[in-house]
């Protein structure tokens, strides 16, 4: 199946001179949802801004559901909805005014029935006769998600949509997410909270300086990337790792009540057994046994740490 | 053609208008009959006839032409400038429109609100003044060909600004200035001969004179060089918002 959006070689030099994209290449497939993880100034927002029209690519080409961005602009950003990171709104607008419009701008006829449903789906509906400048942030953020689906896009790009938005919201905004992935929207979203990304993406792309340092399977990433930690908590608390488990590269935790043993779940033999054979060799008893995973944080972390 | 978008940005723009209807019309057509008070009535009254009119009818088509230019300009510059300034023009250039259908979107509407103050306007000044209409479709038709070249302008000046200083910059130095210069309440043929020449190179005038010519069937400049003047006008504004797209100067990074 051909890719929904298809990025090739993307550069993005600004004005001054400072390169914000230096050749990005990515490939969406259709109805998944991909975040794009990486920490402020990293690119995230001028990638976006260079697929939907905002800013003119340098080089490289992008294409969306197989239309060229910029020779075929008309097909292509009819497909897409835009989410900006910031709160672009007409202050003394009304929600159903600005919504409306927004709708129209996108060439689609009047369907006030499909904008009473996106404004319902996102608890905007009692609101819709309320000047913005009335609303709170997040009530406004909701306003510019109803924007981007009034004219009921195929791919919606969300940039930072939960970027200084309160818990409850943020669960809100996951659920509409997964509602629209489920029929058939694809969604990119940027983000610089890890544990959005694990929460609801499918894959996840790390990007950082502009360039793109990788895209995988969150399940894989985390696979691949992850180690696991074996806590083992013992009965009693012991002085030093035994001399017969030097080789195991142990760490002693608190206050010698636990011992430490990480490795590398996607290895044929993680070593396991033979610890624990060595261990009880070792007369020291065991109350408890427990594994943690890495979280995508520290997996995070020590990649763009590498590449600093 | 994205007719539907551009339909909708018209929309968008006229309820805004009509939504502070009673500021957008009270101002203009309060200083305007001030205007006929003080020129017309005051002054005009020691003041016989310019070239066979009466100096209160003499002034109209100017003091309509002054009105109508400054709100094309200002109601365009402000209509393309807002968007810029509270972000929202992220919309306008992630939708699948050119800057054709952009253009025609802002400047329909405020081509369309400053034709409706100049015909406010125009009512107005039946009430101070008798007035006949010589050529009254070549009035509209002048009426609508400037209200279109400076809303053009107004909006090149809306993408050029960078604040709202800069916004009012030019309204204010440049085009008060060139209407008043421009004949609005004398005739061009009562200026000293050098001021005269000098007076050639206001585009203002050729649009004035024009526009008095389709009341009282005289001009300062023949009617032929008017419509060369305000069609050029028209042409130089729509070249330079197409090369503006074009380079996304000002507007895309
Ligand atoms: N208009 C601009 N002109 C010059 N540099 C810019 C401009 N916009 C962004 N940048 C720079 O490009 C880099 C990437 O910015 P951005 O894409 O906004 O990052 P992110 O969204 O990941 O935080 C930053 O260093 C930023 O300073
Ligand atoms: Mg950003």
């Amino acid at each position: 199946m051909p890719s929904i959006v298809a990025i090739r070689d993307l550069r993005k030099q600004y004005a001054g001179g400072f390169q914000a994209l230096k050749g990005v290449s990515l490939d969406i497939e259709e109805g998944e949802i991909i975040a794009l993880l990486g920490p402020n100034g990293a690119g995230k927002t001028t990638l976006i801004s260079t697929v939907c029209g905002i800013t003119i690519p340098t080089s490289g080409s992008v294409t969306v559901g197989g239309h060229d961005t910029v020779t075929d602009f008309r097909a292509a950003r009819q497909l897409i909805g835009l989410v900006p990171q910031e709160i672009n709104l007409e202050p003394f607008e009304t929600v159903m005014n600005t919504v409306r419009f927004s709708r129209g701008l996108f060439g689609k006829s009047a369907d006030d029935g499909h904008i009473e449903r996106v404004l319902k789906s996102l608890s905007l509906w009692d609101k819709r006769d309320n000047k913005i400048m009335t609303l709170s942030g997040g009530m406004k953020r909701r306003v510019l998600i109803a924007k981007a689906l009034s004219h009921e896009p195929r791919v919606l790009f969300l940039d930072e949509p939960t970027a200084g938005v309160d818990v409850e919201l943020r669960k809100d905004m996951w659920d509409v997410v997964a509602g629209l992935k489920a029929s058939g929207v694809t969604i990119i979203l940027t983000t610089h909270y890890i544990e959005e990304a694990e929460a609801i993406a499918d894959r996840i792309g790390v990007i950082s300086k502009g360039e793109l340092l990788l895209v995988e399977d969150k399940a894989a990433l985390m696979t691949r990337m992850g180690q696991k930690m074996l806590h083992i908590h013992l009965s009693q608390p012991t002085e030093a790792v035994p001399a017969a488990l030097a080789h195991y590269n142990l760490s002693l935790e608190q206050d010698g009540r636990v011992l430490v043993y990480t490795y590398d779940t996607a290895k044929e033999r993680t070593g396991i057994t033979k610890l624990l054979t060595d261990l009880a060799a070792t007369g020291l008893v065991l109350s408890d046994i427990e594994t943690r995973q890495n979280s995508l944080e520290e997996i995070f972390v020590g990649l763009v740490k590498e590449d600093a | 053609m994205n007719l539907v978008a551009v339909r909708s940005i018209y929309r968008f723009e006229m309820a805004r208008f009509f939504r502070t209807i009673t500021q957008s019309l009270v101002s203009p057509v309060l200083s305007t009959s001030l205007y006929f008070v003080v020129f017309g009535t005051a002054i005009g009254s020691r003041i016989n006839e310019v070239e066979g009119v009466s100096y209160g009818a003499f002034i109209v088509p100017g003091l309509i032409m002054l009105s109508v230019m400054t709100q094309a300009t200002t109601n365009a510059s402000f209509g393309i400038y807002f968007p810029k300034f509270t972000g929202t023009i992220y919309e306008l250039l992630s939708a699948p429109v050119n800057f054709l259908e952009i253009t025609l979107g802002y400047v329909g509407a405020a081509a369309t609100k400053a034709l409706f103050i100049g015909t406010i306007i125009l009512i107005t000044a039946f009430f101070f003044v008798d007035l006949t209409i010589a050529h009254p479709f070549a009035m509209i038709a002048f009426l609508i060909l400037t209200c279109v070249s400076f809303a053009l302008l107004g909006f090149i000046i809306g993408i050029w600004a960078g604040n709202f200083e800069q916004l009012q910059l030019i309204p204010l130095l440049v085009i008060t200035p060139l209407v008043f210069l421009g004949g609005s309440f004398y005739s061009v043929s009562m200026l000293p001969p050098v001021w005269q020449t000098i007076t050639m190179f206001n585009p203002v005038v050729y649009l004035i004179s024009g526009f008095r010519w389709a009341f009282f069937g005289q001009a300062d400049v023949p009617i032929g060089l008017s419509l060369l003047a305000i069609a050029f006008f028209t042409a130089a504004c729509v070249t330079a918002i197409w090369w503006i797209f074009r380079t996304g100067w000002r507007i895309r990074q």
